[in-house]
């Protein structure tokens, strides 16, 4: 019998421990131990891109990685985007534009898109598609989500630019 | 589906680490990115009694410029580094202009380069690199350190040269010399697939122009990246003209046996292979040029 370890780690924000074999994998951990179930499962080696999540601020697929990798990481999931019961302007943006129909690649896709955002704040319609390659989306045809995508960066940019002609 | 039940160890030093391998022998894995490891681990065509987890270990990660030129990766260093380094960038152009067509960006934060190399797999990019660039892979284990050519790295689809008791623990890459130019191209199914065929070249010149050196290598056709020497030696001599460039790129299928499988026949490779070896040497001949205007 191989001997469970407790981990510890930071999930959005908040310290959080628990037990696991290591053989349980970062998703399974999120979901099944620490009851966050926005993290999605799809298909469990790598493929399709729901089940990632920000580590240490990079997008990793959390069904590729083990519990115990992440002992003494800094993880965010979709539900550290935005405070509890509201969504942040990336999530109102897939809302405006019909971004998701069933909805389940739609974690996977926010967390990508919120480490490309934070790394290229103004990315071309090519660079989108290329950021999000890594995510399967069976509803959409994707082009609502690249609208949605762009449309975000776009706002924010003109926040900045409204923001700084105040600040002077 | 989940992996059969493992123990987990993840050493803080290299020491640690060899002598664990020596220890759990064939029971165990080694744990770098797992980005290929963990699949196979979830699909059960694999499952150790162990995982030794290199994560832990900081000596084996980096990315380092040698006084000699040479370009020295940690095998460690995450892909997603590599693909950023300035360092690289200026190092060696045609590594910078392959890693964006591994995989996808989840998976080159945490793949790494040596995770790639030591896994072999016959359609991978890094591989066919380092083979173009006469990369020497470092290996260690408690008997030394012993350091391999690329060219005798590889033995088969997903079999390398390393014993059961060594690891993979630097890549080092040789001075790019001025003025090489160089060709990347791969076609897959969808971006970030494995590829079905891809070509890796480089092209040097003489003062008068004419090419002294070049190496082509394809990889995805054969079950490891393969030289094509029959088209790098229809190059030498010659000043890269479109009629040397066709003459090349109909003699790059020589030597290549693909096999068929679900994603391409056999002659699709094999028509692939001259195609982007073609498209491959525009691209380094279109750079050349360009080298020599600025």
């Amino acid at each position: 019998m191989i001997e469970s370890r407790d981990i510890e780690l930071t999930v959005n924000g908040e310290a959080r421990r628990g037990r696991c074999e290591p053989r349980m994998t970062l998703v399974d951990f999120l979901r099944e131990t620490l009851s966050l179930t926005g993290t999605h499962i799809g298909c469990e080696h790598g493929v399709c891109g729901a089940c990632t999540v920000l580590l240490d601020g990079e997008s990793v697929r959390a069904c590729l990685m083990f519990a115990v990798q992440a002992d003494g990481a800094n993880v965010t999931t979709v539900e550290g985007l935005a405070p509890p019961g509201e969504m942040n302007d990336l999530q109102r943006a897939f809302q405006a534009f019909h971004a998701l129909q069933c909805g389940f690649c739609t974690p996977g896709i926010l967390t990508t898109v919120t480490a490309l955002l934070r790394e290229n704040p103004n990315p071309t319609e090519d660079q989108v598609r290329h950021a999000i390659s890594g995510n399967i989306c069976r509803c959409t045809g994707y082009q609502p989500i690249v609208q949605a995508i762009l449309d975000c960066a776009r706002s924010r940019a003109r926040v900045i630019a409204t923001d700084g002609g105040r600040a002077k | 589906m989940k992996p059969a039940a493992f123990d987990h160890v993840a050493p803080e030093t290299l020491d640690q680490a060899l002598a664990l391998l020596v220890r759990h022998g064939d029971d165990a894995k080694i744990l770098a990115g797992g980005q290929s490891l963990v699949p196979v681990l979830a699909l059960r065509l694999a499952s150790p009694s162990w995982l030794i987890d290199l994560n832990r270990i900081a000596s084996l990660s980096g990315i380092r410029r040698l006084e000699s030129g040479e370009l020295a990766i940690g095998a460690l260093t995450r892909q997603r580094m590599v693909e950023r380094s300035d360092v690289v960038a200026l190092a060696n152009p045609l590594l910078a202009a392959a890693m964006p067509w591994i995989a996808h960006v989840q998976i080159r934060n945490r793949g790494t380069i040596g995770g790639s190399l030591a896994h072999a797999d016959p359609a991978a990019e890094l591989p066919a690199i380092c083979v173009a660039c006469d990369a020497i892979l470092v290996a260690q284990s408690q008997r030394g350190r012993r350091e391999i050519a690329a060219a005798e790295f590889f033995k088969g689809m997903f079999e390398t040269v390393l014993a059961a008791d060594e690891l993979l623990v630097e890549i080092r890459f040789p001075g790019w010399p001025v003025g090489r130019a160089h060709g990347f191209l791969e076609v897959a199914r969808r971006h970030g697939d494995f590829a079905i065929c891809g070509i890796a070249a480089t092209v040097d010149r003489n003062d008068g122009g004419s090419i002294c050196d070049s190496r082509i290598v394809a990889f995805g056709v054969n079950d490891a990246p393969v030289r094509l020497a029959a088209a790098e030696r229809a190059l030498i001599g010659n000043r890269g003209t479109s009629d040397a460039i066709l003459a090349a790129a109909s003699a790059a299928s020589t030597g290549l046996s693909p096999r068929s499988d679900h994603h391409a026949s056999s002659e699709y490779r094999l028509e692939l292979a001259q195609v982007l070896t073609r498209r491959a040497l525009i691209q380094s001949m279109r750079q050349a040029l360009h080298n020599k205007s600025n």
